[in-house]
């Protein structure tokens, strides 16, 4: 039975990558992706992070989530250039990139400022803070709009429309990373590179 | 003399120098298996006599001070010195000691601890990252040693500069700073009592992520003043450039005081968290001069420390 999506020789590697994809579900992305936060909170409790397990909690999940957005980024390219199709799986990666960057968020406020009044203060006055927010409310209308639901409400066009916030929202989360270390460091420098390469290549397929 | 002691060692009993450092490159070799077992007697005691500059606070302890350290040259990772540190060569180690001085050269490590008396000094640490320590320091007071090698009338700063190895300091192949690390301090603060050139740690000799051999500790300053593994110790009649300074100079100045008053353009300065308190741990108010003012703010009066920060 012929494929609709196969762009690539009958037969062929992406296509048996592509076939075995399809077989499987989508839920375990979601209890899989679930899982990490809750595993370092445990570790954290038992001094598995380090000695400093605020800090080291906090980096990890922001660390996470754009490993993650970078992953969402990259379906899209990954078929059109490789012919993989991940789309199924997208949804999923974007809904725990948000969840990623709630936790990261969470455990900055609760347990790294603590202090109600400098928060605020903090998202004013520290521009890497307030890219890192302006990312995360990005995020949110993104996030309560996945699903089918929403997609009806809005139409295909203007759900696709809002949804095009991911492009800024991934910026500015790379941008706030490379942000917050001290001097030029190089591991937040690639990661900004490769969100913009991989928002690149969406241009020049429009152009 | 009735009852005095008698020594029933001779000279054959001592253990050859050669055979004790490969003894102690060994236990160093070992590492985190010997060090995490903090209570266990001390390797090599230094025999630091207690003082009264040092704090009554908590120490942090062995293993949180050794594998939560900010040593760029070893990595940016705060584990990446205690990683990667083991391959550095302290022995021998020389340090220059050159400028307006009087008696400059290229002086054995052995040639500078000799005739210095040790004194264990327990300080608060106050990193410009917000966090902070109790360390038990071993060492000596730098004005000791800028004394012996005679600074001129004309200095007025002190400069350092730390190793430049890249072979053995795998971050000194990336160009995160300017290589090597320096520092400075103007010369009635290297003159002052509280600054000292810390040797060891808990009694012991200092862990190459630490900074062996030989490093600062000026208490009331932001960690990164407190350069490590210096090889180079300058008098100068100019203020010498710094580091952190050259990198960033809007966020880091020459003076780089403790001062809860005046935020890091990304940060607040106002609290502190302890290392060692774990998920749940407390920010706590961070103190003038790291709270060494009553010792140290003469030092800058008539100073506008928010202009010189």
């Amino acid at each position: 039975m012929a494929t609709l999506s196969s762009s690539s020789p009958p037969g062929g590697l992406v296509q048996r990558v592509n076939g075995a994809l399809r077989r499987v579900p989508i839920w375990p992305v979601y209890l899989l992706g679930a899982l990490p936060p809750f595993w370092w909170l445990y570790l954290g409790l038992t001094g598995g992070l380090g000695v400093e397990p605020i800090e080291e909690l906090e980096h990890r999940l922001g660390l996470l989530a754009l490993q993650t957005f970078v992953g969402v980024l990259a379906v899209r390219p990954l078929r059109d250039l490789l012919g993989v199709n991940l789309l199924r799986f997208r949804r999923a990666l974007g809904v725990l990139v948000f969840y990623y960057v709630a936790c990261h968020l969470l455990v900055w406020l609760v347990l790294d400022v603590q202090i109600l009044g400098q928060i605020w203060q903090d998202i004013v006055k520290r521009p890497y803070i307030t890219v890192g927010m302006a990312s995360f409310l990005m995020l949110v209308p993104l996030a309560a709009t996945s699903n089918n639901l929403s997609v009806r409400r809005l139409g295909p066009l203007r759900w696709r429309r809002l949804h095009l916030l991911t492009y800024p929202a991934a910026v500015l989360g790379a941008l706030h990373f490379v942000m917050l270390r001290k001097g030029w460091q190089f591991e937040p420098l690639i990661y900004l590179a490769i969100v913009l390469i991989l928002l690149a290549l969406r241009l020049r397929r429009r152009a | 003399m009735a009852g005095r002691w008698k020594n029933d060692l001779n000279w054959s009993d001592v253990t050859p120098e050669a055979a004790y450092l490969s003894r102690r490159s060994l236990m160093r070799g070992a590492g985190a298996l010997a060090m995490a077992t903090a209570a266990s007697p001390a390797l090599a005691s230094l025999g630091a006599a207690p003082s009264a500059y040092s704090t009554d606070a908590e120490p942090n302890t062995w293993e949180e001070i050794t594998s939560y350290n900010n040593f760029y040259e070893f990595g940016t990772g705060k584990e990446d010195p205690a990683q990667n540190a083991g391959q550095l060569t302290t022995d021998p180690w020389a340090v220059t000691i050159d400028g307006l001085v009087d008696k400059p050269g290229a002086y054995d490590f052995a040639d500078i601890m000799s005739g210095v008396a040790l004194e264990e000094r327990i300080y608060r640490l106050r990193c410009v990252e917000a966090w902070s320590m109790v360390v038990p320091w071993v060492g000596f007071e730098l004005a000791d040693l800028l004394i012996r090698a005679g600074v001129q009338p004309g200095a007025k700063y002190i400069a350092f500069e730390t190793l430049y190895r890249p072979e053995e300091m795998p971050g000194q192949r990336f160009p995160i700073l300017e290589w090597p690390y320096v520092e400075g301090l103007r010369l009635d603060e290297a003159m002052h009592p509280l600054t000292i050139l810390a040797t060891g740690l808990y009694d012991r000799p200092m862990p190459n992520q630490n900074g062996a051999p030989l490093r600062l500790v000026v208490p009331w300053k932001y960690g990164f003043k407190s350069i490590k593994s210096i090889v180079r110790i300058t008098a100068t009649a100019e203020e010498p450039p710094t580091s952190w300074n050259r990198s960033a100079p809007h966020e880091y100045g020459f003076y780089a005081n403790v001062n809860p008053t005046v935020d890091h353009p990304r940060w607040s300065q106002a609290t502190e968290r302890r290392i060692g308190g774990g998920l749940f741990s407390r920010r706590q108010e961070t103190l003038m001069f790291n709270g060494y003012g009553d010792a140290v703010a003469s030092l800058y009066d008539g100073m506008d420390l928010a202009q010189k920060f």
